[in-house]
């Protein structure tokens, strides 16, 4: 069967089993848009090809399927380098295809060429430049494979308009044609390591589950529960990892971090042994790398070597996938006689002291005692803390100043139980972090390791198309809102009924806080407008519902006639308080122990 | 003074990659962007036709040599990277200089080129190219002796290495002296 390079594209894609792709077309792109036509695959037409990377990775954060995304040349190109950048930060599997010039006009600044291989090769897992219209079938099958395996992350093919107009005859590789002699990703652990690993988990008086976005990549959610539950070590889950161990669960300790709450924090700081599963000791977790966690051993689990020894010298570093490493880690405590557990769920969200004694161990071994009479007195110090240190706000009734914690409780409260939730990067989206009850996963979609403003419109949009049955809700600030918010219009032409809550504070809030805090109230470019633009007339101009609310008490009718609307995008523009800080906060290259906690809770007013 | 430093602080990766367009760019950039020095590389096709081999000599003081080979075997084209350590390879490099060489001291610098062991390539009125193949240590010394006659010019190619072979005298090291290959990444 002869085909067109652009045919062969698409029915690779379809053969990849692609559902749906997100992109604008252009010149140099234009023979590979002919062909969507007559595909089954849907194409979501975006408003600027940043928003498609953007969906395609909201799209794959939520169905752990690969996102696709294509743009022309030169700037359709250019335009989805940051969400290449954000996908490889937090690998995410993305395939992005792109224009080209014909072959012939490469190297000579033909009209809209740029060097996107080049651009993007720091961003990329690999990326591929197509010069032979026959390989087209397999570098499709290799870029899925690439993106899709091992720590997964962001491809690039780019294709010339000359490769896409010639033909080939068309074959589809068999897994052994894919000429990759170069990629072997290791996926199970070593497993005198992970002997070693349970050796520590049970020895440990003080140990703590360092849960990343690992967990989610790896599907290990259920894994990571058994772990815990049957070793009774409490979890602290990233802002990557929300999701990937509930949070109403008793082990829970929630998010580590510089706007991490303080047990989580402290627990990682005090602990004798961190059990790191698919994270990577990101400097806004860690604070300052030598004051961190100074008593810890390490364990490190994670499917790229290269994160081993990286920022912090693990005691046993074991390459491998985690859901893999954690079910062989539970067969190792077996072996070690670690008893069967009873479950240690029932608790309400308070401390986890209340949890009953396992099943006597064999005299000897070494799993007497272990785990929950050892953990005894660390799960009764971290109790204390939750009880010491808890998240605060303060939202007086009626006329005072509408605080964002209290619109995150609200949304949470009034809509179901998985809804997800996607955010911009800022001080919303610490907020729906800590205020939000996470407790399935993929459920959580957010820009984490690039902190890319204007992700949460275009990524709502991806996460709804992936997961229609759900809602979606994106928690944005008004800042990140303005930079993304014209795909609003794709999800309106495209019926795509996601809701858009603008904790609106008329600021660049994170900045204004820092601002605040670190350069002595000096107001430097931060302030915005809380009503230019309009955000409701500008809502309904992208053919939304607007919605504005400036009182608490209108906050819940408000959520609940988003809610009710099923056919076209909701956008509630919140009036927020401007002097609402993020608490509690590691200043930048501090140590996480001297983290600052809301004044409120030294006995200061707020 | 060696342009490698000391040996403590060198160390010679000897990389397998697949021999297809960008694969230098891709090794080079991922130094730059990590921040990863080098002393010097070179790459040539290898035995095998579908790969080349690049030799890079990386400043082990800028960045844990462990993450730099394994951020090196990230990059899909990387096939297999063995590390040399400089006192179980051996290290060969090539340089060619042109020299200043006039009538006083053409016999002088003929007689160094001789005790070195090298070769004069070219020859003009006033100067002679010559050419040295040897240990890069062996190269410095030259170097620093031509000097005083006046380089015009000079290029030297940066090292290429193979491990030394299994010796009984080679101190129990690793047999074929080379550290094990990377595990590849995902």
């Amino acid at each position: 069967m002869e085909l067109t390079g652009a045919q062969a594209l698409i029915k690779s894609l379809e053969m990849q089993h692609v559902e749906v792709m997100f992109g604008l077309p252009g010149g140099a792109i234009l023979p590979v848009y002919d062909p969507i036509l007559d595909s089954s695959i849907r194409h979501i037409l975006v408003r600027h090809e940043q928003g498609a990377g953007h969906m395609a990775q909201g799209y794959a954060q939520v169905t752990g399927r690969p996102g696709v995304a294509m743009a022309t040349s030169g700037p359709g190109a250019t335009n989805v380098v940051t969400p290449l950048a954000d996908a490889y930060m937090d690998s995410t599997p993305l395939v992005v295809i792109t224009g080209q010039v014909a072959t012939t006009a490469i190297g000579t600044d033909a009209f809209q060429e740029s060097d996107i291989t080049g651009i993007t090769m720091g961003i990329t897992k690999h990326n591929w430049l197509i010069t032979d219209v026959d390989d087209i079938p397999r570098v499709v099958a290799e870029a899925f494979h690439v993106a899709t395996t091992g720590r997964p992350g962001p491809v690039l093919i780019d294709i010339p308009k000359d490769i896409a107009q010639s033909t080939m005859e068309w074959y589809w590789p068999s897994p052994e044609d894919l000429d990759l002699p170069g990629y072997r990703p290791v996926t199970e652990g070593d497993p005198s390591l992970i002997r070693e690993a349970a050796e520590l988990l049970l020895a440990a008086e003080r140990p703590v589950i360092y849960a990343g976005g690992g967990i989610l990549k790896a599907r290990a959610a259920d894994a990571l529960r058994e772990l815990a539950e049957r070793t009774g070590i409490p979890v602290v889950t990233t802002l990557m990892a929300r999701g990937c161990f509930p949070d109403s669960h008793p082990l829970c300790l929630g998010m580590p971090g510089m706007h991490g709450n303080y047990t989580a924090v402290m627990a990682m700081q005090r602990s004798d042994l961190l059990i790191a599963l698919g994270s990577r000791f990101d400097d806004r977790v860690t604070g300052k790398v030598n004051a961190f966690a100074p008593d810890a051993k390490v364990v490190h689990v994670d499917i790229d070597p290269a994160e081993h020894h990286k920022v912090r010298r693990a005691d046993v570093a074991i390459a491998g996938d985690c859901r893999l490493v954690i079910e062989e880690l539970l067969l190792a405590l077996n072996a070690l006689g670690l008893p069967h557990a009873e479950s240690t769920r029932g608790g309400s969200g308070g401390a986890p002291s209340d949890a009953v004694p396992g099943a006597p161990a064999e005299a000897g071994s070494l799993a007497a005692g272990f785990p929950r009479e050892r953990l005894a007195p660390w799960r009764s110090q971290l109790g204390e803390w939750q009880a010491r240190f808890p998240l605060v706000y303060d939202q007086q009734p009626g006329a005072g100043p509408l605080k964002p914690q209290f619109v995150v409780e609200q949304l949470r409260d009034l809509t179901p139980d998985d809804t997800i939730v996607a955010s911009g990067v800022g001080q919303h989206q610490m907020f729906a972090s800590q205020w939000w009850r996470f407790d399935h996963p993929y459920t959580w979609v957010n820009s984490g390791g690039l902190g890319t403003m204007g992700f949460a419109v275009p990524s709502a949009i991806g996460a709804k198309v992936g997961r229609p049955d759900k809602m979606v809700w994106a928690v944005d600030g008004d800042g990140c809102f303005q930079m993304t918010a014209q795909e609003l219009v794709t999800a309106s032409s495209e019926r795509i009924p996601v809701k858009i809550a603008i904790l609106n504070n008329a600021y660049l809030g994170m900045v204004r806080q820092w601002q605040e805090m670190f350069y002595e109230e000096r107001y430097s470019e931060v302030y915005l407008s809380p009503d230019l633009p309009d955000y409701v007339g500008w809502a309904e101009a992208m053919g939304c519902v607007g919605i504005k609310v400036e009182s608490p008490d209108d906050v819940a009718t408000a959520i609940d006639k988003a809610n009710s609307v099923d056919d076209r995008p909701v956008v509630v523009d919140f009036r927020t308080d401007a002097f609402e800080k993020v608490f509690p906060m590691v200043a930048a290259g501090a140590s996480n122990d001297d983290i600052m906690v809301d004044p409120s809770l030294l006995g200061g007013g707020r | 003074m060696s342009v490698y430093g000391t040996d403590k602080r060198h160390h010679t990766l000897t990389v397998l990659v697949e021999n297809k367009s960008g694969v230098l760019a891709r090794v080079a950039s991922l130094f730059s962007r990590r921040g990863y020095n080098i002393f010097s590389l070179a790459v040539a096709p290898s035995d095998n036709s579908r790969f080349s081999r690049i030799t890079i000599v990386v400043d082990v003081e800028s960045a844990p040599l462990d993450q730099i080979m394994k951020q090196l075997d990230k990059l899909i084209p990387v096939v297999s990277i063995r590390e040399l350590d400089p006192s179980l390879a051996r290290e060969r490099e090539l340089l060619l200089a042109t020299v200043e060489a006039g009538p006083d001291s053409r016999g002088q610098v003929i007689q160094l080129v001789g005790v070195f062991e090298g070769k004069i390539v070219d020859v003009g009125p006033e100067q002679l190219t010559v050419m040295l193949a040897g240990a890069p240590s062996k190269l410095d010394d030259f170097e620093d002796l031509i000097r005083a006659y006046g380089i015009v010019e000079m290029q030297r190619t940066g090292r290429v290495a193979l491990p030394m072979l299994d010796r009984a005298d080679h101190r129990g090291q690793q047999a074929d002296g080379t550290a094990p290959t990377t595990e590849k990444a995902g």
